[in-house]
């Protein structure tokens, strides 16, 4: 079974290929890149899944899917270094000030399309 | 090949109608927030604490979103306040459209925003789903009860990150079941620093008092934001 939260993600990526897909008659929009942060609360494999599945026997095939892994980044509030937060530890590697604030991670968003206009 | 690039949300459509939503919210001065949890925490029963301990004058209204059965907005119409159910009919989660809906079959009703001081949302009983859709809301809060794991919010990051507030749940039974509340909330803080926790318990009413005060202390702040903008 593919988890339904995937499923209504891939359905909406897939709205998206539609709507771009009018804007360019004749063409076929062949790949989509998706950005997913992670903290979005998105299983990458689910999604991955899901999205084939919506897209088999369809005139939109063939259509890949390319997900892009976000990680979790902080920015600390007071030397503005930035790191990749790891095992959920907020503290700043180089001053070890607690107050660092989450800058990405939380992405899930549509980057880019490839389109094949042959 | 031509690649294009596109940088919009994923749930870009959502997204536009949480925002005409945020945006009625803060013109009519109404705190509207959104309770997620897996099913069974307890959202129920603590809107029925809440509902009860509301002024009888008390401006308040209830949407309550599941998966099936209407039992959810029973519960909680026994307080006379306005509440509708949401049966989502399979969808793991409330979004935008239809939080609009409800509201636009709400005035058939007259229940209208610009009579109501708090919209409370109960999400469909579900950690993943639900802190996907922007509802407008000015808040998230995310219950975990003490019949749960406490790393709970390192396995479901994304809904501890994105909640204002973290209410600890069924305190009541930290006596009977092997579950370090002291943990829980070090999880919680550890994926979202300095969130705000209240134990409570809906059977007891411990720790429902702190609970009440802080909406009443952002119904404020919303009112006033209405007020000025
Ligand atoms: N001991 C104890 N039980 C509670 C408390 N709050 C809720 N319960 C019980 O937990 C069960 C589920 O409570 P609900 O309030 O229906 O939970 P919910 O989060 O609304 O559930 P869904 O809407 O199905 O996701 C019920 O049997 C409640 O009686 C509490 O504070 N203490
Ligand atoms: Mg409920
Ligand atoms: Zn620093």
């Amino acid at each position: 079974m593919v988890p339904m939260h995937e499923l209504g993600i891939a359905s909406s990526i897939l709205e998206s290929v539609q709507k771009e897909a009018v804007r360019h008659p004749g063409a076929h929009i062949s790949k989509v890149g998706v950005k997913i942060g992670e903290l979005a609360g998105v299983d990458r494999d689910a999604l991955q899944f899901g999205f084939e599945v919506l897209v088999k026997d369809t005139e939109l095939e063939p259509l890949a899917l390319e997900l892009e892994l976000i990680p979790r980044v902080q920015r600390c509030s007071k030397c503005a270094y930035e790191f990749r937060m790891t095992d959920f530890d907020p503290r700043c590697p180089l001053c070890g000030d607690l107050a660092t604030q989450c800058i990405s991670g939380e992405e899930l968003d549509i980057a880019y399309m490839e389109i094949d206009d042959s | 090949m031509n690649r294009i690039a596109v940088e919009k949300k994923v749930l870009n459509e959502n997204q536009i109608l949480a925002e005409q939503l945020r945006e009625r919210y803060r013109e009519n001065g109404v705190l509207c927030v959104n309770l997620i949890s897996s099913p069974g925490s307890g959202k129920t029963a603590l809107l029925e604490r809440t509902l009860e301990r509301m002024d009888k004058s008390a401006r308040v209204a209830v949407l309550t979103g599941d998966l099936q059965t209407e039992n959810d907005a029973r519960r909680l119409a026994k307080f006379g306040f306005p509440v509708r159910q949401i049966t989502t009919g399979g969808t793991c989660h409330l979004d935008a459209r239809m939080i609009g809906k409800h509201l636009e079959d709400w005035k058939l009703e007259n229940v209208a925003l610009e009579d109501l001081d708090l919209l409370i949302v109960e999400n469909v009983g579900n950690l993943v789903c639900p802190s996907s859709y922007d509802l407008g809301e000015d808040a998230k809060i995310v219950l975990l009860s003490t019949t749960e794991g406490e790393d709970k919010p390192l396995k479901y990051p994304s809904i501890f990150f994105k909640s204002e507030l973290m209410l600890l749940t069924k305190i009541d039974l930290l006596p009977y079941v092997p579950f370090s509340a002291d943990l829980a909330r070090e999880n919680a803080r550890r994926v979202h620093p300095g969130m705000e926790i209240i134990d409570v318990s809906s059977t007891t009413g411990e720790g429902l008092d702190r609970w009440m005060d802080w909406l009443k202390a952002r119904q404020e702040k919303a009112r006033l934001q209405g007020v000025v903008g």
